[in-house]
């Protein structure tokens, strides 16, 4: 038992917040430290930036352009980014799309795209969920046609995260309806901008248009976008899920959530003190900051048990639940803690730049946006409840 | 970063996973509550054949680990087997503050089996470590000791007390806290079974000792109370971790087993998320003992803390655990019959002792203001 990193681990720390130091752009930063809305091209910035250090696919092997890092060091990134307050690299093409074409994809697709989505050629998303496929993800209905050297796509998908600035969108489509659901999925690279495709804006509670309804009219897709097999796609689907939960602690975004509550609760005043100091909500912080600690060490436990070869198992749902919950109490405790100045909505001042006077304190409306943007952290990547079944299969194994 | 344990402990650990499961019942563990010494001579005699004792303390004051991690694995396996034993008391409270006073004939009976009791706690103290209103006075050739002590645990068994009286200051102060080493029968005690098992006693002091009985220095006690009660933490918190797992294992053969309309009752999902919450938090414990353990040695802001998130967590989680588990268990989890309830007050009771789940998270809003 040894809770420190070894020498070379902390050489690679230092190595990384040197990184930082130095690359890190702190109008970037800033942004992400104020809870500034992120535009497409800052985004395609900080990607540029990790790129050229070839520390862009951080969980791809060497051979593919990935940094070949082990566990324990994707943890060391991730804590040291977050920290810094680096905008996070999205997932979609490097975390979901990518490991998938690296194991079931042809020679061709990997030599095609997986260049493209290191260097920003491609800005990919997600075409899984559909209006009666969330949790039971197995019921998709868009379906695709087989049409000589084309795939015929029709249906709806949703949720589908910045799918506005996307050009490409990996899809589960039903390709058979015999046997059980899950046994008649493929999975579908589709051009976005392939005629019969459109994307319309969903505006989430927070006010933001984060995610989109991507729907499919006799859209035409070339039979090589296929990957794998036909009806595979279940298997496929799963593949990239579990890839889809690295990080699913979010241990580093709850520890940066946590010092900017204390900061604030250090500056509103509460009774001529500041909020901090009222027992009752210094109550409240110190006890999520006790099970953050927790929670810290139990994603260590799990990194140590991948790093010596250990398949994950119901320990990253154990993960996606106390982390997801814990983040969402600070994002709440923040709410509460900027008072009356929770309320104003002003949305552009959310924007870069943007010529318009906070309402209260810069930090409040931010701290309001973010807790109804949070709520999404329990419903999305396999629901709390979904893991909880997950968890309850695993142990009670009925 | 390595959550691996040690050849040495992995070893220690499967000796006394082995002995245990052979000789603890949870039947055995209540009927010795009844007897004079409230828990199993023999067993604790196996377990001081084992090195269990010695393992509790360093190399230099003749042990054969003393760390946080090696406090850890026995007391885990001690909690796992639901086994009563004075193991906390002699050789981690008691005896780590003679080794830390350098009483090495003392320590040495410690690890050959002797059991020893620290008789601190009073009956207006609560919680609070400073709190001593049991007074000593110095005399031509010694001490004389006056004071009363509350909920003394294996006092009735103990040949030996370490006891804390106040030499100097008012009642709550830190400093003017000396510790003295009294032969048990003269203390007055009124003793009495528990119940998470064992024996306690109030104890009425009023005696003398010799001038040697003072351990360490006059007056200057406070650090070496604090340290051995942060060790006795841990040792608490991980067995209180070991209770849990047995009773998650309970559980799920239940809820595996028992029927009700027609199917196994784990397959409702009103109590398959139950249970999955319950697992979350077990994980949440380990990781609180882990990260108390690993920090034992640290400085002393950072091993206060420890101990006070680890007491947090671990109050809020076995309180968690052992009520589900009553109520999952229905009927037979209420009854005395029955291994659960054994195990469930075992830990409900760990949040009665070195402070509960307010206590600590008061402390430890206070220590991060620092």
């Amino acid at each position: 038992m040894n809770l420190n990193f070894t020498a070379e681990q902390a050489a690679f720390r230092d190595e990384v917040r040197a990184f930082l130091d130095a690359e890190l752009p702190a109008r970037l930063a800033n942004k992400v430290a104020q809870g500034k809305r992120l535009a497409k091209a800052d985004y395609e910035e900080w990607h540029a930036i990790l790129n050229a250090r070839g520390w862009l696919g951080v969980n791809w092997p060497k051979e593919y352009g990935g940094t070949g890092w082990d566990a324990v060091e994707r943890h060391i990134f991730e804590e040291e980014t977050t920290r810094a307050h680096a905008p996070r690299i999205l997932p979609f093409g490097l975390a979901m799309l990518g490991p998938v074409l690296m194991k079931f994809g042809n020679e061709a697709q990997k030599a095609h795209y997986l260049p493209r989505i290191l260097n920003g050629d491609d800005w990919w998303c997600q075409g899984y969920s559909e209006p009666g496929a969330g949790s039971d993800l197995a019921n998709v209905q868009t379906t695709a046609v087989r049409d000589g050297d084309h795939y015929v796509v029709n249906g709806q998908k949703t949720w589908t995260t910045l799918g506005q600035y996307a050009n490409k969108i990996f899809c589960l489509v039903r390709t058979s309806k015999a046997g059980k659901p899950q046994e008649g999925i493929s999975l579908l690279l589709v051009d976005m901008d392939t005629p019969g495709v459109e994307v319309r804006p969903i505006v989430l509670i927070d006010g933001e248009p984060e995610v989109n309804e991507v729907w499919f009219s006799n859209v035409r897709v070339p039979a090589e976008n296929l990957v794998g097999e036909e009806n595979k796609g279940w298997t496929y689907a799963k593949y990239l899920l579990t890839h889809e939960r690295t990080n699913i602690a979010g241990v580093g975004f709850a520890r940066a959530g946590l010092s900017a509550l204390k900061r604030i609760a250090g500056e509103q005043m509460d009774g001529g003190r500041p909020l901090i100091d009222n027992p009752f909500f210094a109550a409240k912080v110190a006890q999520v900051e006790i099970d953050l600690m927790a929670m810290a060490t139990t994603n260590l436990r799990t990194i140590a048990a991948a790093q010596s070869g250990q398949a994950p198992g119901a320990e990253s749902s154990m993960l996606k639940i106390k982390g997801t919950v814990i983040r969402q109490q600070i994002n709440a405790l923040a709410r509460q803690a900027v008072g009356p100045y929770a309320a104003p909505f002003v949305s552009e001042a959310l924007d870069e730049g943007a010529n318009v006077e906070p309402v209260g304190p810069a930090y409040a409306m931010p701290a309001t946006q973010a807790y109804f943007n949070n709520r999404k952290l329990s419903i999305y990547g396999g629901s709390n409840e979904v893991q909880r079944q997950i968890i309850s299969k695993a142990i009670l194994e009925l | 970063m390595d959550f691996k344990l040690t050849e040495e402990r992995q070893m220690l650990q499967d000796g006394m996973r082995r002995l245990l499961a052979d000789t603890v019942t949870h039947e055995g563990m209540i009927a010795a509550s009844e007897t004079p010494a409230g828990y199993d001579p023999a067993l604790w005699q196996a377990l001081t054949e084992m090195g269990v004792p010695g393992a509790m303390f360093a190399e230099e004051a003749g042990g054969f680990g003393g760390m946080g991690f090696d406090i850890m694995v026995v007391s885990e396996e001690l909690g796992r087997a639901g086994a009563v034993v004075p193991l906390i008391e002699s050789a981690i409270l008691a005896g780590g503050i003679l080794a830390d006073a350098g009483r090495s004939a003392e320590v040495e009976e410690i690890i050959a089996g002797r059991c020893f009791a620290f008789a601190h706690g009073e009956p207006a103290s609560r919680y609070d470590l400073a709190h001593v209103e049991t007074r000593a006075e110095k005399t031509a050739d010694g001490w004389r000791l006056a004071g009363a002590k509350a909920v003394v645990h294996h006092a009735p068994a103990a040949d030996m007390l370490v006891v804390s009286a106040r030499t100097s200051g008012d009642v709550d102060d830190e400093d003017g806290i000396s510790l003295f080493l009294v032969p048990a029968d003269t203390a007055e005690m009124r003793d009495y079974p528990l119940y998470g098992g064992g024996r306690a006693a109030e104890i009425r002091l009023d005696c003398t000792v010799a001038s040697d009985a003072l351990l360490g220095e006059e007056g200057k006690a406070f650090a070496l109370i604090e340290r051995a009660n942060a060790r006795g933490c841990a040792a608490q918190c991980a067995e209180a971790l070991g209770l849990m797992e047995t009773i998650k294992t309970l559980t799920v053969d239940y809820l595996r087993q028992r029927r009700q309309f027609g199917q196994p009752i784990g397959k409702f999902q009103a109590l398959q998320h139950r249970m999955a919450d319950v697992l979350i938090e077990i994980e949440q414990a380990r990781s609180a003992v882990i990260n108390l353990c690993g920090h034992l040695e640290a400085s002393r802001a950072e091993r206060e803390l420890q101990v006070c998130a680890a007491k947090n967590l671990i109050g809020r989680a076995g309180k968690l655990v052992a009520e589900e588990a009553i109520q999952m268990h229905g009927g037979i989890g209420m009854t005395q019959e029955y291994a659960l309830g054994h195990f469930a007050k075992r830990l409900t009771m760990t949040d009665h002792r070195f402070g509960d789940t307010d206590y600590h998270l008061e402390r430890f809003i206070r220590l991060s203001a620092r």
